[in-house]
């Protein structure tokens, strides 16, 4: 009994936190199912790209290597896949499209910081920068998709009132992408390549020593990183908005940092992360549909970048990154 | 000699870059040659409806705020900060320069103008101080701070243009500024520059020549050694920050009071990422900024009349941008040529996460 109290009382910020969500969802929605149901749905769908694009910088850190390009990879995988979409009419070939692009643009990271040893953190900028001016430049009006990727009810489960109305009728990239979190999780600390992983960005110089290629490690993370935030891209242009737009991601792979890092490098965490940055998004329609200060609609928008930066400064400092993190490694 | 050394992998970067991006025009379907001269007479050479006065005024009044975000990334650099809010900074600083300019009356030009290109510039400054106070109490990583306090700024300045500050009418923007607050034209060519030179030549002697540079310098390429040498390194990432974001600022007062002449929302959107361009290409040094940003002032001012006379889509020059940013960023290029030397390496990756 006394280790239950001790447990709830360590945990008391997380019960205050969720408690408190719970109740404001409620509030939000006027205490009805439909707009309770229509909140948490929108809290999902905002989430998955930072959800996507945090596994995809977690890969990364925990190998070594940071990747501040997350952004411009989800840009150009939104791009690539929304053109390929758009000309040959098949979304499939378009999501494939957008998960290629987001590898070659891990290669490229991988080759500018671990191939030719270059900043990291300038390599990402590169990265946005080349990105947001390739995207520019190839985009034309005019194009149109044949629509966005399908609904899916999952059976009976789709039927639940609220949370099954909530999980189990999404899209295909949002399955996915829930379906990645216990995966990385399991890849990360259950199989030999999850721990080579986590050696390489912990101590790169004794996984050498027993074996293990640090710039084999490094390649193979960035390119199945890239994979995911290529995901990322796709879920922004063919599954949550329907088109191309400059610019679409609008800050959404830096915010994915951020939720890496509040997640603590941990899938599961990062998830949870995720859902909550996801929410400061989905009340904003709330705030508008309940008509709460729409003459000031700036300062709604400014609550996800408010609460990334509180979130930020309150959990870093107690959060520790891999090790080997940022530097570039060759052998002595 | 040295000048020479260090100005050869810049220069070769640009040569690249815009080899690559001649690859890239003739893929387009258009002449690069065209392209190159028509990029040549929209920024220095003028053309037939044109003077040449009007065009290279024009690429110096872009090189502008391009000087002052050059200068802002390049001095935080120098600590080991990467600041990319320089947008954020500068926006702020280019709204409370445009209120301070539309709102005190009756003022001479002499005490009026500085006072408004001062006023914003320590708005951005403060606004610099944020990231620098949370990495130095909380450890919060400023490349993500930053980023977020640029949409929080966009936001702000947004909400400022539409309620506090605006201009009865359909438009939400500021008042025009006064004439006292004018920062003027000498012909074609914006005083404003001059501004900026000078401050690029302010910093490069902060850095160089004080005991405050050297500390900055110290704690940019060990932080550790500095805090044994007894330098608050606390102390001096909040206040290089802060120099930071005052520096960004003023780009954008300058571009307020001596431009536009009062503050519009979305004016010069990405000026932020081509201070980083700029900083880089000029591999930090404060002086080197200064051809950096004419360099790419003179790409940005050129955009409309390539598009007109060489049918190709402005954006080209973010992609020659890019490429440019990506080959001097490249240190294998600095081995080859230079393989004694190590000054040469750009790097701020350490500083992830610790704070």
């Amino acid at each position: 009994m006394s280790a239950l109290t001790s447990l709830l009382y360590q945990r008391r910020w997380w019960i205050f936190t969720v408690v408190a969500i719970i109740g404001f969802t409620l509030f939000t929605g006027e205490f009805k199912e439909a707009q309770t149901t229509a909140i948490l749905a929108s809290t999902l769908r905002q989430s998955t790209p930072l959800l996507l694009g945090a596994l995809c910088g977690m890969l990364g850190e925990r190998s070594g290597v940071i990747n501040i390009g997350i952004e411009g990879q989800m840009l150009m995988s939104a791009f690539t896949g929304f053109m390929v979409a758009a000309e040959t009419q098949s979304l499939l070939l378009g999501v494939l499209a957008g998960i290629a692009t987001g590898m070659l643009m891990g290669a490229s990271l991988a080759g500018l910081s671990v191939s030719l040893q270059g900043d990291q953190i300038i390599a990402g900028t590169v990265l946005n920068i080349a990105a947001l001016g390739v995207t520019s430049f190839f985009f034309q009006q005019g194009y149109t998709l044949p629509g966005k990727t399908p609904m899916v009810d999952l059976w009976f489960l789709s039927d639940i009132p609220v949370l099954g109305r909530v999980f189990f009728s999404n899209r295909p990239i949002t399955y996915l992408s829930l379906l990645l979190v216990p995966t990385v999780w399991y890849a990360l600390f259950r199989t030999t390549w999850g721990l080579r992983t986590r050696a390489v960005g912990e101590h790169p110089s004794a996984a050498e020593t027993v074996g293990i290629s640090v710039a084999k490690m490094r390649y193979l993370n960035l390119i199945l990183a890239g994979a995911i935030a290529g995901l990322a891209g796709a879920y922004l242009s063919l599954e949550a908005v329907g088109s191309f737009e400059r610019n679409m991601t609008n800050g959404k792979g830096f915010v994915a940092l951020a939720v890496m890092i509040f997640g603590r490098w941990n899938p599961v965490g990062a998830w949870g992360a995720a859902l909550l940055f996801g929410y400061t998004n989905a009340i904003q329609t709330q705030f508008q549909f309940r008509g709460w200060f729409t003459d000031h609609p700036q300062f709604v928008g400014m609550i996800p970048f408010v609460v990334t930066i509180i979130v930020l400064a309150g959990v870093v400092g107690r959060a520790r990154p891999p090790a080997a993190i940022g530097q570039p490694y060759s052998r002595e | 000699m040295k000048i020479l050394r260090s100005a050869f992998i810049p220069l070769l970067a640009v040569a690249l870059a815009l080899l690559a991006g001649a690859a890239l025009i003739a893929l387009s379907g258009a002449s690069p040659v065209d392209a190159y001269l028509a990029l040549l007479e929209g920024s220095f050479l003028g053309t037939e409806k044109v003077p040449w006065t009007e065009a290279l005024g024009r690429t110096l009044e872009k090189a502008t705020p391009l000087v002052m975000g050059g200068l802002a990334v390049a001095f935080a650099f120098k600590a080991g900060l990467f600041n990319i809010g320089g947008q954020g900074q500068l926006i702020i600083g280019a709204l409370v320069a445009g209120a301070v300019g539309y709102g005190f009356q009756g003022l001479p030009w002499i005490i009026h103008m500085p006072l408004a290109l001062l006023a914003g510039s320590i708005a951005g400054g403060l606004w610099g101080t944020i990231p620098g106070v949370l990495k130095a109490s909380r450890g919060a990583h400023e490349v993500i701070t930053t980023i977020m306090l640029n949409f929080v700024a966009i936001n702000l300045t947004d909400w400022f243009t539409s309620k506090v500050w605006r201009e009865p009418g359909i438009l939400a923007r500021t008042p025009k500024i006064e004439p006292s607050a004018e920062i003027p034209r000498w012909g074609n060519i914006p005083i404003g520059f001059f501004v900026a030179v000078a401050f690029a030549f302010l910093v490069w002697y902060l850095l160089q020549r004080t005991t405050f540079g050297f500390e900055i310098r110290t704690v940019g390429l060990n932080p550790n050694a500095a805090k044994y040498a007894g330098i608050s390194v606390k102390r001096i990432v909040v206040l290089t920050m802060t120099i930071s974001g005052f520096l960004a600022a003023m780009g954008g007062a300058i571009e307020t009071l001596g431009v536009v002449g009062r503050y519009e929302p979305g004016f010069n959107a990405g000026l932020g990422f081509n201070g980083i361009t700029v900083a880089l290409l000029a591999r930090t040094h404060p002086l080197a900024v200064i051809p950096a940003a004419i360099l790419i002032g003179a790409m940005e001012a050129s955009g409309a009349i390539m598009q007109f006379k060489a049918d190709v889509s402005p954006e080209i020059t973010d992609i020659i941008q890019a490429l440019m940013l990506l080959f001097v960023a490249t240190p294998i290029l600095v081995r080859w040529f230079f393989k004694d030397s190590d000054e040469n390496e750009l790097s701020v990756g350490s500083s992830w996460g610790s704070a």
